[in-house]
């Protein structure tokens, strides 16, 4: 059993590495100048093979690990989100067989590493399944919406492509600073796991002694505390002192730990964006714009719209069919209004209207891409702020 | 109605945009689809007459007109989904929090979230889900849903139905991929013609006009999905009907036999044991998730289970008469397994640990400070016998049991059937005697009333009865979603798969015009034609469209 699960832990890592280098092959497709549309070359081919090497690397940590556990490693946040990662590799790869649009590996990788080493942020162990958890269906639909999940998310990678290159960059405008935005958003993702890491490899601890409920319990930091919890005194020692309390009506477990992992996060996105916007002198979006000038637009466009084809029915499927069957099983009703279920039919009805806009008022190109981005958004919500903040039934933290 | 004949000859419906058989645009319905705005002809629903297009003067028209209106359809759906999110902030009145204090909404939400949980509450938003304004935005966008496929469905079909390849030239010029092709012989068109049908294109021919299509009933795909969707909706109305739909929830105490409600006496269940289980990581099984519990520091359970016995009534029932009872069947019923029989079906919910089985009571002597037991005896709380007999001769008589203790109004008294705080006033018999002493023992409770017993009664220990929690289903509406759910799938995969695609080869002098739609997925169609045209000198249709755009994007790019 141990060797199993350090085969998988390896094998896992092994994916992460691959991806990452295939991501540089991805960016060097767009200097080579033999390629034109942003098509394959030899470099696109070596990127695409390190791609599907890593995720077959990758499939192994997910078939090792469910052997050694007995069940499919999608029952806490560490593995259901490094299978968000896995499948929107694999969304990626279907989808970059079907247009060969090499750019799209370049933001699809990246965001995937990001979600992968999120996802490493939470307790890897091999844990054990509560009753309710013990259905095959709980498996099939958590798969089913991963699966769509990683798909749609391939939808936002060609809408934030389809952006970058269309929107106006010769001044400021709404659309330039909320595509500023959208990018920010993803440094901070990146400055969370560079903190996280930085602090988990220091083995950092500040513990807080405080009263709650009449009894003295222990809260423990594992990044230096900013915002320290409400009438703790720190009783670890050499550890910064908080600056500020977390607000008082953040209710709910943990809740200063994580507003205080939020406030380095943002923190550590502002400072990394400030650092990036010094070296370039513009926005990012202006400074990626011209090596895409030679995609089609029409054509990252189309992506977005098949991606959304595939994922929606797929997401149907599994987060709201599959899911009513589970839940049907385990609790006697096949809904329950749960927070989870309420975001996965906002989800839904999102899409839905997508499809329709499209479709019936011509929403396309640049409108559609807005939508897409938004569309990612909520499932992002939906995976983190839900599952750690709304929490219900189905959290897993 | 005023009905518009073309001058092809064909007959037309008032308020069709263009003309169902060759498509040339009736003048002064142009509008209707904006066509009159564009270079190419919105292709949307074949340019057929839809009712809320055309007519607008009653009250009924307006109305249909309202419903019928996609736009309108999404910001139904819009306000559906922002309603539904503002009832996530907080918790749902069903999940109000076993810890929190006071559990009662009015309360609740203030004491946990102050003002803004205060607010939450009074604007009802603790249950949000069930309130009439959600079912009312629900509902609209079913009426939305009906009469928007009504609207297109009936007059799509007929155009659908009623097209000729001969199509005029106002329609093919204006399609977004149209070519022209000055000369082309007989041999090259037949050419074309095969590759079309290796695409699997059906072809239908008058006059050497040609019209290629393939996939034509994908355009029924919304409206397939859409009535998956109108069952579904209609599935949720029919549950709240009990006929069709039934919920309660029974609690079996382990060893007890109890009618199972909403049965209407019809069926009895039997709790024979109930099982809580912990992973044990010092069992080879659970080995692997050592780390797991250690790091979480707490036990984590890994089964419930009711082992029950399910019983109908026999013969006619009788008002205070024990039934006749039969075992129907005999199973566990687990999370994730529940029991079925007869329809009905059992699901493992909750489970309480406050009953006592059994009480173990010792005697010993009233001046030993050792407490040094006499013997002891077990009493079985669901069934006390009268009399209990010591090894050394020491009778207990049960004078009186208190199954749930409590003192009302100075009298002690039991305030349920349930052994949940058991109490005896027992008659103590020293051996070979027939007096006796009496002597009151419940759970922190010792009395002796006279002050001058010889004897004491001590609290050995006591086994806890687990009581099942279990939920009595019968829901005969689940076919139905299932049935909706299905459809809805199938009618969505049909519409997004499939393209209905057309083709249409009109011959032009020495030439022909190629004309070509699909309702999406243009790259695919451009391939198709790409294929049949690549062994002729038949030109490429060009994309009006992309032409149109690149155009407007060079211009701004001259002038910006
Ligand atoms: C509010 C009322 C609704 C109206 C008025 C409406 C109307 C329409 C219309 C007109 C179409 C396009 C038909 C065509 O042009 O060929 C369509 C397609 C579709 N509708 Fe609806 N709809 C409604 C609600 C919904 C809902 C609630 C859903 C599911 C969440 C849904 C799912 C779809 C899907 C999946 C398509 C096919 C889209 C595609 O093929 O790209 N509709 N709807």
């Amino acid at each position: 059993m141990e060797s199993l699960t350090s085969i998988s832990s390896t094998a896992l890592y092994t994916a992460f590495v691959l991806y990452l280098i295939a991501t540089g092959f991805f960016g060097a497709t767009i200097r080579d100048k033999r390629t034109t549309d942003g098509k394959s070359g030899i470099t696109g081919t070596i990127a695409i093979t390190l791609t599907i090497v890593g995720f077959i690397a990758q499939l192994v940590y997910f078939i090792t690990r469910w052997i050694a556990g007995g069940h499919a490693p999608v029952s806490n946040m560490f593995e259901f989100v490094t299978f968000l990662g896995m499948s929107l590799v694999l969304a990626f790869i279907i989808i970059y067989f079907i247009y060969r649009l090499s750019v799209l590996g370049l933001f699809a990788l990246p965001i995937s590493l990001l979600i992968i080493a999120y996802a490493s942020m939470f307790p890897s162990e091999v844990s054990p399944l509560v009753p309710s958890l013990q259905s095959n269906w709980l498996f099939i639909h958590v798969i089913t919406v991963s699966l769509s999940q990683g798909v749609l998310a391939v939808s936002f990678v060609a809408g934030l492509i389809y952006l970058i290159i269309q929107v106006n960059q010769k001044e400021r405008t709404k659309k330039t600073t909320w595509l500023e935005f959208i990018l920010f958003s993803l440094i901070i993702a990146l400055g969370f796991v560079i903190v996280t890491t930085t602090f988990n490899t220091m083995d950092y601890e500040a513990t807080f002694e405080l009263e709650e409920n009449g009894n003295v319990i222990e809260k423990t930091y594992h990044l230096p505390a900013i915002a320290g919890p409400k009438g703790g005194t720190l009783i670890s020692e050499d550890r910064m002192t908080p600056l500020f309390n977390a607000p008082e009506w953040m209710q709910g477990e943990d809740a200063p730990r994580k507003f205080n992992t939020l406030v380095w996060s943002i923190l550590s996105g502002v400072i990394l964006y400030g650092l990036i916007r010094l070296v370039l002198r513009k926005r990012i979006g202006a400074f990626i714009q011209p090596f895409l000038k030679n995609i089609s637009p029409n054509l990252v466009d189309e992506i977005t719209y098949r991606a959304v084809a595939i994922g929606f029915p797929l997401f149907t499927l599994g987060g709201l069919i599959f899911a009513a069957i589970w839940a049907q099983i385990a609790w006697d009703r096949f809904w329950g209004w749960d927070p989870k279920e309420v975001w996965a039919l906002i989800t839904w009805f999102f899409y839905a209207a997508f499809l329709h806009l499209r479709l019936s008022r011509g929403w396309h190109g640049e409108k559609s891409a807005w939508l897409a981005v938004i569309g990612f958004a909520i499932i992002m919500f939906n995976i983190i702020v839900v599952n750690l903040v709304l929490a219900g039934l189905h959290s897993y933290a | 109605m005023d009905k518009i004949k073309c001058e092809c000859g064909h007959v037309n419906p008032e308020g069709t945009v263009l003309c169902e058989s060759c498509g040339k645009p009736v003048a002064a319905n142009q509008h209707i689809d904006g066509n009159d705005k564009s270079k190419l002809l919105n292709m949307r629903y074949e340019g057929s007459a839809r009712r809320s297009q055309t007519y607008n003067r009653s009250i009924v028209d307006k109305t249909w007109n309202f419903f019928s209106s996609v736009k309108v359809g999404v910001m139904l759906i819009v306000i559906a989904l922002i309603a539904s999110g503002l009832g996530t902030i907080y918790p749902q009145e069903m999940y109000i929090p076993q810890e929190a204090e006071n559990r009662d909404p009015a309360v609740f939400y203030e004491d946990w979230y102050g003002i803004t949980g205060k607010i939450y509450y009074q604007l009802g938003f603790h249950d949000l889900y069930s309130s009439w304004w959600y079912m009312i935005v629900i509902a609209l966008i079913g009426v939305s849903l009906v009469i928007c496929s009504i609207d297109r469905f009936v007059p799509l079909r007929r155009a659908l139905k009623m097209q000729k390849p001969k199509r005029h030239n106002t329609f093919l010029t204006r399609q977004r991929l149209f070519n022209e092709t000055e000369k082309v012989s007989k041999a090259e068109k037949e050419a074309l013609v095969a590759g079309l049908r290796k695409k699997r294109y059906k072809i239908t021919e008058e006059d050497g006009n040609i019209l290629a299509e393939k996939n034509r009933f994908s355009r029924w795909g919304p409206y397939v999905n859409h009535i998956g969707l109108i069952i579904i909706l209609l599935a949720a109305l029919l549950r709240t009907t009990p006929l069709l739909f039934l919920d309660d929830t029974v609690w079996v105490r382990e060893g007890e036999t109890k009618v199972i409600p909403s049965t209407e006496g019809e069926f009895y269940i039997e709790n024979e044991k109930f099982v809580v289980e912990e992973y044990d990581f010092n069992d080879p099984e659970d080995a692997k998730f050592k780390d797991a519990i250690e790091s979480r520091g707490t036990t984590v359970h890994k089964n419930y289970q009711t082992d029950a016995i399910i019983y109908e009534a026999k013969g006619k029932q009788v008002a205070g008469q024990e039934p006749e009872l039969e075992e129907v069947t005999k199973g566990s019923i687990q999370m994730n397994k529940p029991l079925k029989f007869s329809g009905y079906t059992l699901y493992q919910s909750s489970y309480q640990e406050n009953d006592f089985a059994n009480m173990t009571f010792f005697v010993y002597k009233t001046d030993d400070e050792d407490r040094e037991s006499l013997g002891e005896i077990t009493i079985d709380l669901t069934d006390p016998k009268d009399e209990y007999e010591l090894d050394n001769g020491i009778r207990l008589k049960i004078n009186n049991y208190y199954a749930d203790y409590e003192l009302v109004n100075g009298e002690p008294r039991s305030v349920s059937n349930y052994p949940r705080n058991p109490a005896f006033v027992f008659n103590v018999f020293p051996p070979d005697s027939d007096e006796s002493e009496i002597s009151f023992v419940g759970i922190g409770k010792n009395i002796d009333a006279t002050g001058e017993n010889e004897y004491k009664l001590g609290i050995q220990g006591f086994n806890m009865l687990y009581a099942s929690g279990l939920t009595v289903r019968r829901d005969y509406t689940l076919p139905f979603f299932i049935v909706g759910a299905a459809i809805f799938m199938i009618g969505v995969i049909q519409g997004m798969y499939w393209q209905h695609r057309r083709i249409w080869i009109n011959p032009h002098n020495d030439g022909i015009i190629l004309a070509a739609h699909t309702n999406k997925n243009w790259f695919g169609i451009k391939k198709d034609i790409e294929y049949a045209i690549k062994d002729t000198n038949i030109q490429m249709v060009i994309d009006q469209e992309e032409l149109e755009e690149e155009k407007e994007r060079e211009r701004e790019s001259k002038e910006g």
